[in-house]
């Protein structure tokens, strides 16, 4: 198959081509432009196929996707920090609406003061919305999890929205092995989900309801979403038969007799997959999916393996509370027999992390003290 | 004179971070000098700016400065003014900034009539995320999200606002500095919203891909192009197409929001 030094926004932007949507619609925002732009240019070659609408905010981008969407249409909008955070309303919207939209979200901080660094904190932040959320470490992961966002997003009717840092991957390029359209077809097909809204067919949607049909309708919508995970690895094993590779919800890097595990998500995975070589005794478990939560999997993973201590690496804080993916964890951890000790290194902001910085980490975090975190300051 | 309009900047965030050619900094230049000719102390006043290029102007002005969201600095002001009515305030804005995201604070800031002085600095383009076309952007330009041109057709931002209720509307450019300095100097002096569209090159971002040459040639375009509104009054429609009306295009009297809101509770 043809490899292609890409960005990870262009593979991003390429993924979304290869697909075929019938709408694309965003707002420029950095570090995300360079996708609104690479499908701006296969839309003036005549290569995108689609609408492609430059509309005037983020907020309207979705709004337009959920318009769409609601007639029939694969749609596709990306964003960033800022943008994300105006589209609140919308995202909580879309996946209300049952649509099967595909947004991607660069990560960057939110002011203010303005800052432009890698924060997950934007899209961490929108937990709670009703997206399904898959955080890539690499220009690969990108490419791939596109086309399976849509797969995922279409059988189960929710909203995906596919992450990966600023920066570190928006911006660097890397081999993207890219395949063309016809073989994308072979995995990802028209889109064939039911339209909300139809010529002929006069009906109110997205009106207005009393709480007991939207208590229906949240539990529904959560329960479908459980889903998830499993359909993720489903989905997986037929992604691989056809591009020869695959990925997990939560994947996890063990050398044997390892104690310690380092969980974290993003970019963030592949520099600690690049040092785990040099720290003996101590494994990966990188998190994709963050929405659902794939709590089932990582317990029986730290149970298989008899980890000890995990490390987290959060990219991210919710302030007064600490690293977001350290409280999902612990969350997920509730009533294991055999808990492990977990601590946290929060690199909220625009923090590197170093190989220096993880090795000691992992030695000053004390497998008998339960839980504790440090700043990424500290550690410089 | 010139030992006071060193004292508006702050000369140690100098040398700013635009790009050679552009005219933001013509812009930013003429604001300092209005605000002096204004006579205003300088602990009066305050710049609010939202995001982009121009925006970063704040940050160079030794005013109290605020620098906001994204096409939200109208929004961030009328707060300001309302709590404080006796500060002058500046809003710096883009074209991008002011009438996409922040379309709806700026006419309903004209249709309150309340005390701010807008700039908009248009240079027809999202210059900072690198040429994507604006609301501004005139039909058939390019622009990285229209390579073959964009097919939408620009506000024309001072009728917008008259439309909206605004009491005060200015066009120059950076080509004329000299002008733009009195038209800011007297949105100033105007009691209710005063909008100053700024226009201004983007060698750059807008230039370049458009074909229109460098800075020089983008600065002779736009003077070429200027007609003041006396002389706009003797030409025939045809004579006009292709021109830009500069000067004041329109000035009126109305209550100015905050006076009133304050005559309303008794402490005006």
């Amino acid at each position: 198959m043809p490899f292609e030094v890409v960005s990870g926004s262009q593979a991003a932007a390429i993924a979304v081509q290869r697909v075929g949507v019938d709408l694309v619609a965003a707002y420029p925002i950095t570090p995300q432009t360079a996708i609104v732009e690479t499908l701006a240019n296969y839309d003036a070659k005549g290569e995108l196929g689609c609408d492609f609408v430059s509309v005037e905010s983020e907020y309207s981008a979705l709004a337009c996707c959920n318009g769409a969407a609601a007639a029939g249409a694969r749609v596709f909008t990306a964003t960033a920090s800022h943008g994300l955070a105006y589209m609140h309303e919308m995202i909580h919207w879309c996946s209300g609406a049952r649509l099967p939209i595909v947004m991607v979200n660069v990560n960057r901080a939110i002011g203010a003061p303005w800052c432009l660094d890698p924060d997950q904190g934007d899209s961490l932040s929108q937990r709670d919305t009703g997206w399904m959320q898959i955080y890539c470490s690499g220009a690969q992961e990108v490419f791939d999890t596109v086309l399976q966002a849509y797969r995922l997003s279409e059988e189960l009717l929710l909203p995906c929205m596919v992450v990966f840092d600023g920066f570190y991957i928006s911006h660097t390029y890397e081999a993207v092995d890219i395949p063309d359209k016809e073989q994308v077809s072979k995995f990802i097909g028209p889109s064939n989900f039911k339209a909300q809204v139809v010529p002929g067919e006069p009906g109110n949607i997205q009106g207005i309801i009393p709480g007991e049909i939207q208590h229906q309708l949240v539990k529904k919508r959560s329960e479908t979403m459980m889903f998830a995970p499993s359909l993720f690895e489903e989905l997986n094993k037929s992604f691989e038969k056809i591009f020869g590779r695959c990925y997990r919800a939560v994947e996890v890097v063990a050398p044997i007799g390892a104690k310690t595990a380092i969980f974290t998500a993003g970019a963030t995975a592949e520099t600690v997959r690049w040092c785990l070589p040099k720290m003996e005794g101590t494994a990966m478990i990188q998190l994709r999916m963050f929405r659902p939560f794939p709590a089932e999997q990582i317990r029986s993973i730290i149970e298989k393996n008899n980890f000890e201590r995990i490390v987290v690496i959060d990219r991210n804080c919710s302030v007064g509370v600490g690293g977001i993916l350290a409280q999902e964890l612990k969350a997920a951890l509730y009533g294991m027999s055999k808990l492990p000790a977990v601590h946290d290194l929060i690199l909220a902001g625009g923090i590197d992390l170093t190989g220096e910085m993880l090795g000691q980490m992992v030695e000053e975090s004390d497998g008998n003290v339960k839980t504790g975190y440090k700043w990424g300051d500290e550690l410089l | 004179m010139e030992q006071l309009t060193q004292d508006f900047l702050r000369t140690k965030k100098l040398p700013h971070i635009w790009c050679p050619g552009c005219g933001n900094g013509i812009v930013t230049a003429a604001l300092v000098r209005a605000i002096e000719r204004a006579g205003y102390n300088q602990q009066d006043v305050v710049i609010v700016s939202g995001i982009g290029c121009s925006s970063r102007a704040a940050g160079y002005l030794n005013f109290n400065t605020l620098h906001t969201t994204h096409g939200r600095a109208l929004a961030f002001a009328t707060g300001l003014k309302m709590a404080r009515p006796e500060l002058k305030l500046f809003v710096i804005m883009g074209d991008g900034d002011c009438s996409a995201i922040g379309g709806n604070h700026f006419i309903h800031a004209a249709r309150r009539n309340i005390d701010l002085n807008a700039v908009i600095i248009n240079n027809h383009i999202y210059g900072m995320t690198g040429g994507q076309h604006s609301p501004l952007t005139p039909t058939g330009m390019k622009a990285t999200t229209a390579p073959g041109g964009t097919l939408e057709r620009p506000f024309d931002l001072l009728e917008l606002a008259r439309g909206a209720g605004a009491t005060f509307g200015a066009r120059g450019n950076a080509a004329q500095p000299r002008q733009l300095e009195q038209l800011i100097s007297r949105a100033a002096n105007h009691k209710g919203f005063s909008v100053v569209e700024a226009l201004s090159q983007c060698p750059i971002a807008y230039g370049r891909r458009n074909k229109l040459g460098g800075a020089v040639e983008m600065l002779r375009e736009m003077k070429d192009k200027a007609v003041s509104v006396e002389k706009a009054s003797t030409m025939d429609v045809d004579e006009l197409k292709d021109k830009t009306l500069s000067g004041v295009i329109y000035s009126v009297d109305a209550p100015e929001f905050s006076e009133e809101y304050y005559r309303s509770i008794g402490k005006a």
